[in-house]
Parts: C-alpha cells; structure tokens; sequence
C-alpha cells in the first residue's frame, strides 16, 4: 500500500473515476493546464482532454448550474470551487436547485452532481480564503455533506460522492492537504456517505470532530493518554446525514462529549451534535456535553497571532478533555 | 444598437395552412383552460395561478420548431400554451393546478408548471427566476460532449434578463456555442417593473452580441414571424453554429398572476391596448383572411375547446389529493436524510 498526502488522494480518485466512468467531467476554474490552484486535477486535461476537463469562466453560480444541467442529462460533473469562500454566489443553484431536483420532480430526475469545495484555516488565507462553509449545506434537506479528513477516507468519500446519484458537497480541508499522509489502497473502495468512524478507541470521555481538527484532536489525545486520560475520538466524516447511532452510541459508552470544530460554534454542526446527545443520551452522561470552537468573529485574522488565536490546537483541546475528564 | 434581423435558412420549411389552424386549435385550448384555472382559483380550488394569456403564439410557434422527441425544454412559470403544445392533456394541467395526487409533473409537491414531465424531456426545478438558465448550458454541454444533435430551449421573461445567472448562462454557451436557445418572452413587466425600470435598452436581443451569438426580436403574437425565427436558431444549434437569444415580444393580458392587480401599476389605456395585440385574435384574423378558417369552423373550435376544458375539470375536480405518505420519499436515494425518527 502506498502512503499518500489527501491532495494526492483526491487527484488519484479523480484520475480512476475518469477512467472507470466516460461520464465523469470536471469543470471549475483553472481546472485545466494549470491543473487547479492546489493541483489537485493536475494532468486531467492531458489524458482527458478538454471535453471532459473544462476550464470556465469565473463565475460560481454558473459552475454549478451548469453541473447540474450536465448532471441531468446523464454526465456526472464535478465540480470544483476554488475556495470555499468563493462558493457563495453558487448557493442559490446548490442550496435552492440542486437538493430538490429529486424531490421536486417526484423521483423523475436526479442531478449525480459532486462538488469539491477546498476550506478551512490556518494557512493565513485570511477573511476569504479560510472559511468553513458546511453549515449552510448540512442544513439542506437533498444535499450530502462530507469532509474527509485523511487520504484513504478522501478517496473512498470522493469516489462515492461521484458515483452518488443525488449532488454531494466534497470538503477537502486545505491545510490537510499536504500536511496529512497515510496509506491509501490501490484497489477500488468506497466509503458509505453517512457513517462515522473511530478514529482512537477510548474509555473515558469521546471527541466528535472532523476535519483538520481530527488531527489536532488525536494529537491532544497523545498528550491526554500521557496523564492517564483515555480519550476516544470519532470523525463524523459525513457531515450530513449525521450518523446519529455512532454519535450516540460512543457518547453513551464514554458518558462525556467534547464537540471540537474549527467553524464558529453558533448554530453550526457543534449544535446539531450536541443536540443529537441531548436527545438521545441524556441519562447515560456523567458531565456538561461540552463545545470547543473559534471565538464569534469571522473567520478569520489574516495575521499570525490572531489567526493562531482564533483556530483551535492540541493544547486548547487538551485544556478542554482536562477539564471535562475532571468532572 | 439594434437586434440583428433574423436569416432564415432555406432549410426551414414554411408552417401549412393546415398545420396554422392546428396551432390556432392549441392556442384557444390553452385560453380556454387558462381561464378556467383563473376562475378555479376565485373558488379557492387552485392556490395560485400565472397565465400565458397573450403569450399563447409565442409559445406554439417555438415548441412547433422545435423535435419533442430529442430536444429539451427548460421551462418557467408562464409557460402554460408551450406545455399543451407539447402534448399534455387538460387533465394532466389541472392535476397540476389542483394539486392533485396524479399531477404528472411534482405530485403537487411544486407549484403548477413545476417539475418533470413525464414523456418529454421539459423541467422546471424551481420558482427562482433564471436559475434554469445555467442549467440549460449545462443540459447543452452534455448533449456536445455526447454528440448528440438535441437543442435546448430554455425559457425566461423579460425580469429574468436581469439576474447574474443569465449573464453567466449566456457566457458560458457562448464560449462552448453550444446548441441552446435562449428564448425570452418579453412582455415588458417584471410583475410590476416596467421595462424601462429593468433595462437601458430597447430589445434584449442586442444582448446577444455581448456574447457572441445573434440576437434576434421578433414579434411574439405572429405565430408565422416566430416559427421562422425558431426554426433559424434550431438549424443553428443542431449543425454546430451555436446559441440563439430570440426575443419575442408579447403582451401579459393577466395581471403577474392571481395574486396581483395590474391596475395599481397600469394605466386603463395601457391595458386597453394591450389587447388589441391578442395573438389568438390576430391569429384568427390571419385565418380567416387566407380563407383557411371559416367563422363556423372558428365557433366550432372555440365550442370543442371550451367542452374540453369542462370535462377535464369534471374528471379532475373528483380526484384524490396526495396523502401524507408519499411527503417523505424522494428527498435523496435513501429518502428522508438523518432526522431523529
């Protein structure tokens, strides 16, 4: 097995369902001979060309209006936006269109539309170019929302994305891009949209996360097992739908919850997840269900300092798994 | 700058007289029908209704330019006369309108006119004005890159024109001319806006040359003038020449739909004479003048459209309304995402 960086992944899985699917395009810009601004379709337009590898326009709206036409009459577009913080003036064909083709033609037409969205801070990418943006999609009825966090689950995640007949919004977190390594199979895989995983098996409290912050969690967890703190850590990985049973489950096993994100904590996944344990663990937990996130401003400073100060890290993490672990 | 004058191509070939009255024939169908839903919803049977009402030639003469059994059709709110153009029965619209459980197009989980079609191939996803428009590049681009020789036909009105997605939409073909026409039906209000408020221009069809593609205005209540204009961009897109925009003028007889009054933002003297420009009544003159419809033949249409239109609204009034099972399917592949049940 080979090891490789999550950016590598995703190129790989584009490179394999290009050449499993003659129905697969890509479309976004830059997308072509310069390959993307993080590479991440580099070389697609050489051994596929520019019929199935389109560089557009800029312009969002029009990026994912015209997947979703492609979409519906029988291709299977992905769509790339640059950043994340690019893909607002495309919410209204993804949020308003694409989650309803299905249910507003009652079952007739389906839009197998896959959109990969690169976000996320702590790259110095400043107000516009470090936002998390999940939260506006995870709310939408129709639309899937998964954000991988490693290569393999990158790969298994995109693919299914792309083979999903119903839109899926791809968020790669930029900073994981070449900073995550790990062992990705040559053979073909899937990873089911909607399941969750353990990431570090634990006993006395679980973290939910996703993300780049699933790296920072685990290595709070390193720090936490050094003074006899058990932690357990699972990756939501899909961020809608949910996996309400492995959220409750872990949470009722370890009896305390620590939800860390790097999105702004109001009204975001945090709640949702916070919810979902109040609902349904409510008397088997022994402390305060318990959210570390950015303070509320937005996301976020472009200088050093403040931009350290606003994400998360291990050792704010670790603060948090003490003081809940105390409880 | 002024639209470019449309060439027809000698490929084209001239609508019959025969084939006119059956044009005409749909057209009264549709008036008929449009007013009935008007009056089902002064009874409360139908939540909201926009009429075609004086865009009636317009859209017969696309839709007969048009190949139902490969093209596409994006469709907006208005376009009541092009979906009896292409086949769907009264029944099938009033399901619609009523929200019946068999409407044929959302299983009135949409507003009328919304949805899929079940034997063409027309949609209409959303009430968001011009977000079809994209949609149809996309529809387009994939018919390129299969080779298919399909056209899409995406509808708008004169208010769409004004929305970044149209903008976008119009771009994209252009730079990929792909095989799709972009039909607006210009009646000059955006509900109330009029056209003045919207635009700095005379014809929307000038737009198209910021694109790279002709533009072309034609008179939306000539059955004939539209037909030659659609069969035009038609030629073009199926052999590989690109977009069209065709502007055709129209008249809203209606208010915006059953929730307006244009009397607030019309003078009478507008609204009086919007009507002479009646495509259905100017169609019929035409008929009548090229002895290709008789007064008696003219009544007989009207009387077999209007009993048409009484049996389809006997049969669909009785029917059932959708139960709430079926509110639940059809949101993704696996139906209702996450949820606490």
């Amino acid at each position: 097995m080979a090891e490789q960086t999550v950016i590598e992944a995703v190129r790989q899985t584009m490179f394999a369902e290009m050449r499993r699917d003659s129905s697969v395009i890509v479309l976004g810009e830059d997308v072509g001979s310069r390959g993307g601004v993080f590479l991440a379709t580099d070389g697609l337009i050489d051994e596929f060309g520019e019929n199935r590898v389109i560089d557009t326009p800029l312009a969002e709206s029009s990026i994912c209006g015209v997947a979703i036409g492609a979409a519906v009459n029988g291709l299977r577009p992905i769509a790339e936006i640059q950043f994340a913080d690019f893909i607002w003036p495309a919410i209204n064909q993804l949020v308003g269109e694409a989650s309803k083709v299905r249910y507003g033609t009652n079952g007739v037409k389906t839009a197998p539309m896959t959109v990969r969205v690169p976000y996320g801070g702590g790259v110095r990418g400043g107000l516009y170019h470090s936002q998390s943006i999940e939260v506006l999609f995870a709310h939408t009825p129709g639309l899937s929302v998964v954000a991988p966090a490693t290569p393999y689950d990158a790969k298994g995640l995109l693919a299914s994305a792309i083979r999903t007949d119903d839109p899926v919004i791809v968020l790669e977190h930029k900073r994981t891009y070449r900073l995550v390594k790990g062992e990705v199979p040559a053979e073909d895989y899937t990873i089911p949209i909607g399941k969750a995983e353990i990431k570090r098996h634990g006993t006395d409290l679980t973290i939910f996360t996703y993300g780049l912050m699933l790296h920072y969690s685990l290595q709070a967890t390193e720090m936490a097992a050094a003074i006899g703190i058990d932690v357990e850590v699972l990756d939501l990985r899909t961020l809608r739908p949910l996996d309400e049973e492995s959220i409750a489950e872990s949470a009722s096993r370890t009896g305390k919850a620590l939800i860390v994100q790097e999105d702004t904590p109001a009204v975001s996944i945090s709640s949702e997840v916070a919810a979902i344990i109040g609902e349904r663990c409510f008397f088997d937990l022994d402390g305060p269900i318990t959210r570390l996130g950015p303070p509320e401003i937005p996301p976020m400073p472009f200088s050093p300092i403040q931009e350290a100060e606003f994400m998360p890290s291990p050792e704010k993490i670790l603060t948090a798994i003490k003081k809940l672990a105390e409880i | 700058m002024s639209a470019t004058v449309n060439q027809s191509t000698n490929s084209t070939e001239q609508l019959s007289g025969e084939r006119l009255v059956d044009l005409y024939r749909t057209m009264v169908l549709s008036r008929y029908l449009d007013e009935r839903v008007w009056l089902l919803n002064r009874q409360g049977k139908a939540a909201i209704a926009a009429s075609a009402q004086g865009h009636e030639a317009a859209q017969v003469a696309c839709i007969e330019a048009s190949d139902p059994s490969k093209d596409h059709y994006l469709i907006y709110y208005r376009q009541f006369t092009a979906m009896i153009a292409l086949g769907t029965e009264p029944e099938e619209m009033l399901r619609g309108f009523l929200a019946k459980e068999a409407d044929p197009m959302s299983a009135a989980r949409q507003f009328p006119l919304h949805g899929a079609h079940p034997r063409v191939d027309l949609f209409n996803f959303s009430n968001v004005i011009a977000t079809q428009l994209p949609q149809a590049a996309g529809v387009a681009l994939a018919d390129k890159i299969n080779g298919s020789d399909a056209v899409t036909f995406v509808y708008f009105g004169d208010g769409a024109s004004s929305q970044g997605d149209t903008h976008e939409a119009m771009n994209f073909a252009g730079v990929h001319k792909l095989p799709v026409i972009f039909f607006c039906e210009n009646n000059r209000y955006a509900i109330s806006v009029p056209q003045e408020k919207q635009m700095g221009i005379e014809s929307l069809a000038s737009r198209a040359a910021g694109y790279g593609f002709p533009g072309v205005q034609v008179d939306g209540t000539d059955v004939v003038a539209v037909h030659e204009a659609t069969q035009a961009a038609v030629e073009r897109a199926r052999t590989g020449g690109g977009p069209t925009l065709i502007e055709a003028s129209v008249e809203r007889l209606l208010p915006h739909t059953t929730d307006d009054d244009h009397t607030r933002y019309r003078s009478e003297q507008d609204i009086l004479q919007m009507s002479e420009r009646d495509p259905i009544t100017i169609l019929s003159d035409l008929l009548k003048r090229r002895d290709l419809l008789t007064e008696s033949e003219d009544a007989e249409i009207h009387t077999s459209a209007k009993n048409r239109v009484n049996v389809a609204t006997d049969t669909v009034d009785a029917e059932s309304y959708p139960g709430i099972e079926s509110m639940f399917d059809d949101v993704t592949d696996g139906s209702v995402q996450g949820g606490n049940s």
